[in-house]
């Protein structure tokens, strides 16, 4: 049972309580509409999921690990970014 | 076994009942052999669909017997001639095209069938038609897509799906073959009527037949009786296997 020569699709899934479609895995289709019905198949099986995305996997534009520390480096030493520096008023309670 | 009362509404219950179990036991033959991972998957979550159908036609069949039985005795401990499935469903899986073109006809006919019968006059049969007709939507979905792909895909695609439905066209005849436990039922008001139901299955079937290309077969007589229990060979087989395990140790349980 070896996989036909079909494209690589990607799936997103959103729970019943979630409000964004989550990367849940990829597989193989012809088309979007075929990726739908085999990721319904595939990984909604135990009520994962009330949204299905796919997208082809070659749409997809990845950062290259080898530009990592261009892109990700400078903001190590960047703290003053996370709002924990802020003063929270005292009435704020779910902040 | 003792044999089979004749207590229509039974019977009715049964033929619905073993459709499902023999169907959903012929499709779980795919398991770590269909043509891709996700048709595996595809095809099992049917086959699950199908067999969980049957539990709970099963159940209340055997409430309906009153003899104190079980949905497993009805499974496994009846023999080839007391099945009272369509000729349909027992014929053997051949290619996935093959497959595909059998699950069309039955799931077309089952949607509308489990449609109907979710306003019967049945409580119990009108509860599990309707957790059933939302499984047979995506059943006839999946295989009308399948159908329509490889009847509309390439010559060799397009003559397998033809020559399935050439082979199978003529079991269909006895889907709509009315006898006396359909008419009790139908007076019952719990079975639909076979013409109102075939003119919708037909429509159904024709719309996917001219998006897939293929060629509707012409009707052919009606020499099945799976439904009164006289079945081809495939199914003596098929329960041989289905069955072993109960027949050679009674009583096991997982």
């Amino acid at each position: 049972m070896s996989a036909p020569d079909w494209p690589l699709f990607e799936v997103f899934i959103r729970s019943r309580s979630g409000l964004e479609h989550k990367h849940v895995g990829s597989l193989h289709a012809v088309d979007a509409r075929m990726a739908l019905e085999h990721a319904r198949d595939v990984y909604t099986r135990r009520l994962e999921g009330v949204s299905i995305w796919v997208a082809r996997s070659s749409d997809i534009a990845a950062s290259d690990p080898l530009d990592a520390d261009a892109f990700f480096e400078p903001a190590r030493d960047k703290v003053y970014r996370h709002p924990t520096f802020y003063a929270i008023p005292e009435e704020v309670k779910n902040l | 076994m003792p044999a089979l009362s004749e207590d229509p509404r039974l019977r009715y219950v049964l033929r619905l009942a073993d459709t499902s179990l023999i169907l959903g036991q012929r499709l779980s033959e795919w398991v770590g052999h269909a043509p891709a991972l996700e048709e595996d998957l595809g095809v099992a979550n049917i086959a699950l669909d199908l067999i969980g159908q049957a539990r709970l036609l099963l159940s209340y069949a055997a409430q309906l017997e009153g003899r104190g039985g079980t949905e497993d005795e009805l499974a496994f401990l009846r023999d080839a001639a007391q099945f009272l499935n369509l000729t349909l469903v027992e014929q053997p899986n051949g290619d996935f095209g093959h497959t595909v073109v059998r699950q069309l006809l039955v799931s077309a006919f089952q949607l509308e069938l489990y449609t109907a019968l979710q306003t019967c006059a049945d409580p119990r049969l009108a509860e599990i038609a309707a957790k059933a007709v939302k499984e047979t939507q995506y059943h006839v979905r999946y295989s009308a897509s399948w159908v329509v792909r490889l009847g509309d895909g390439t010559a060799e695609s397009h003559a397998r799906v033809q020559d399935a439905l050439t082979q199978l066209w003529p079991f269909t005849t006895e889907l709509f073959a009315d006898d006396g436990v359909d008419a009790a039922m139908i007076a019952a008001g719990i079975a639909p009527d076979a013409a109102a139901l075939r003119a919708l299955w037909s429509a159904r079937i024709d719309a996917v037949l001219a998006e897939a290309t293929l060629t509707r077969p012409a009707d052919a007589p009606f020499p099945w009786h799976g439904k009164r229990g006289v079945h081809t060979e495939h199914l003596g087989y098929m329960l041989a296997e289905m069955q072993f395990l109960q027949r050679a140790y009674p009583g096991a349980e997982w």
